[in-house]
């Protein structure tokens, strides 16, 4: 079967919009994505270096955070709800299935390359930026923050500014 | 009042409600078309402008609900997380991000949504990301000074450009307004085609102005608490309110029972409080009536509140500000705090007392001038501040 077609940006948006302001009024607090990753993350550590885990700062500070239950956090479960309507989106939609998408001009190596590159470079801006696109800027323009505004407008802005050199990886 | 956590949602139950709306976030997203990095990149080459249509009218609406809510009473803008903000370390941060945009073309959203759906590019993406993660973790004690550089704390863009937040809203919602009518024109010119769905027929006509009539109403409508304030400064207004009084005797008489149904709302300055405190008594300011934790104060049942301030008027203020909000039990005392000193803590028995009744309040005032100040010696440092709840913390 053909994949349907995607929602109207304008629909979509008012839809995302409307479970931010939900999200806000239930919880006090933003949607978000990069926080489940850095949740992970400390995880993955905690197992794998628990000597390193407790005396490095950045692990230690989450982790008292998070009374040692670095998954205990309600990105995570967020995160989780993610995965699960985008997968039932994905299933009445008829567009499941396994693909590495690329253009037609690189090749599949080329994007798997620049696929761990740009997740390891966003993965890193989000924790100098507090955020990513979910977490600072979207989030961060629904409460008018201005940390989150600026975080916004350099994100944007520098992919419009390095946009010109990547341009063979899309078009 | 919002949010409803931790009050109404508990800590724990907060948790299957993450699971809903991120079902409702990935399901939105995905439907968006974000789960395709073709889609997503679109927007830095000018072919497709699907981000930039979705993010801002997300935005957009969310930040005028924000807004309305809290214009409503609806929502405590004070206890809602506001992403703090650390200048240089949001900058670099978000141009870092940019960079990774254009190479990875996801963000962690979309890629977790696109790697729900099959997509294995996204899946490496997010593979890269716990690498990017790591490395800011082991490499914090280098960041670290960076990234808690120039911070400016919880503040708000219409702070920070020293405009009104209604006048920001408004001028937002232009801004994305026009943006959408100039990113269908460049990208009909980049396809070389016009694009069907977004021909600028009627309905897109209509909400436009649909957006701009919104945007505007923002600007129109006061702050319903300054409204209020408003009101409460002005002097006829108080005077002609309609309210129940408690006079200087009844408080006393009160206050020597130790009443328990008794709650003592001092209005006046911090300082002056702290000097003289009666028992059962709480201060606050005028602003304080609004926030969200004085409301659980104020909704106790079978309690009188009985506002006091130096002087009547103040007194009545007070008052009538928490009858407006729609507390219920709202007294103020009679003749303020001035008329209480004069006839009870300092109270001096008059040269003749002719009548039956005259008789009867000075014995009593002469019992409750040697009582009261003892009960309120007794209970000096028993008042607690009110506890105000923290903001939510959030962010990623």
């Amino acid at each position: 079967m053909e994949p349907k077609k995607y929602m109207n940006p304008y629909l979509a948006g008012f839809f995302l919009g409307l479970t931010l302001l939900a999200t806000i009024y239930i919880t006090g607090r933003g949607l978000g994505a990069s926080g489940a990753v850095k949740s992970a993350v400390v995880t993955v550590m905690q197992v794998a270096a628990p000597n390193h885990t407790a005396q490095a700062k950045f692990y230690n500070d989450y982790l008292t955070e998070h009374q040692n239950l670095p998954l205990k956090n309600w990105l995570v479960f967020e995160v989780l709800g993610v995965i699960l309507g985008a997968f039932v989106s994905g299933l009445i939609s008829n567009r499941l299935k396994f693909t590495l998408d690329h253009s037609p001009k690189i090749k599949s190596q080329t994007r798997i390359a620049g696929a761990l590159i740009g997740g390891l470079l966003f993965g890193l801006g989000a924790q100098f930026g507090r955020g990513c696109t979910s977490g600072a800027a979207l989030s961060g323009m629904a409460v008018l923050s201005t940390g989150g505004l600026l975080t916004m407008m350099a994100i944007f802005g520098g992919a419009y500014m390095f946009a010109y050199f990547f341009r063979k990886l899309w078009i | 009042m919002g949010p409803l956590v931790p009050d109404i949602i508990g800590n724990e139950l907060n948790f299957i409600v993450a699971i809903f709306i991120g079902i409702s976030f990935g399901f939105i997203l995905e439907q968006a078309g974000f789960s395709s990095s073709k889609v997503l990149v679109g927007l830095f080459y000018g072919y497709d402008f699907t981000v930039l249509r979705v993010f801002f009218t997300a935005g957009v609406t969310a930040m005028l609900g924000v807004i309305l809510l809290g214009h409503f009473g609806l929502l405590d803008l004070s206890l809602i997380y506001i992403n703090p903000t650390f200048l240089w370390s949001a900058l670099v941060g978000g141009l870092i991000m940019g960079l990774g945009f254009v190479i990875g073309g996801f963000c962690p959203g979309t890629s977790i949504t696109a790697a729900a759906i099959g997509k294995i590019d996204a899946m490496i993406f997010i593979a890269g990301s716990f690498i990017g993660v790591f490395i800011f973790a082991e490499g914090y004690p280098v960041f670290e000074n960076f990234y808690n550089a120039e911070s400016w704390g919880n503040v708000r863009i219409f702070e920070t450009l020293g405009m009104s937040q209604a006048m920001f809203a408004f001028l937002l919602t232009l801004a994305a307004v026009g943006a959408f009518w100039m990113t269908t024109l460049i990208e009909n010119r980049v396809n070389g085609k016009p694009n069907p769905e977004f021909k600028p027929g009627r309905l897109y006509i209509g909400l436009t102005g649909l957006a701009f009539l919104i945007g505007l109403s923002a600007f129109i409508l006061p702050d319903i608490r300054e409204s209020y304030m408003k009101e409460v400064e002005n002097k006829n207004y108080i005077n002609n309110y309609k309210l129940k009084t408690m006079d200087s005797d009844e408080l006393a008489l009160s206050l020597m029972d130790d009443d328990n149904t008794l709650q003592i709302v001092d209005i006046r300055p911090a300082d002056e409080f702290k000097s003289l405190s009666l028992p059962h008594s709480q201060s606050l300011t005028l602003r304080d009536l609004f926030i969200k934790d004085v409301k659980n104060l104020l909704s106790i049942k079978h309690k009188k509140y009985v506002f006091i301030g130096n002087d009547e008027f103040s007194s009545k203020q007070g008052a009538v500000l928490a009858d407006m909000l729609g507390f219920n039990n709202i007294f103020y005392l009679k003749g303020g705090l001035e008329l209480f000193r004069r006839e009870i803590l300092n109270y001096r028995k008059p040269s003749g007392l002719n009548t039956r009744q005259e008789i009867d309040v000075n014995r009593f005032r002469e019992q409750a001038n040697k009582i009261i100040p003892v009960i309120i010696e007794k209970n000096k440092n028993s008042t607690a501040p009110l506890k105000k709840t923290k903001r939510v913390l959030g962010g990623c």
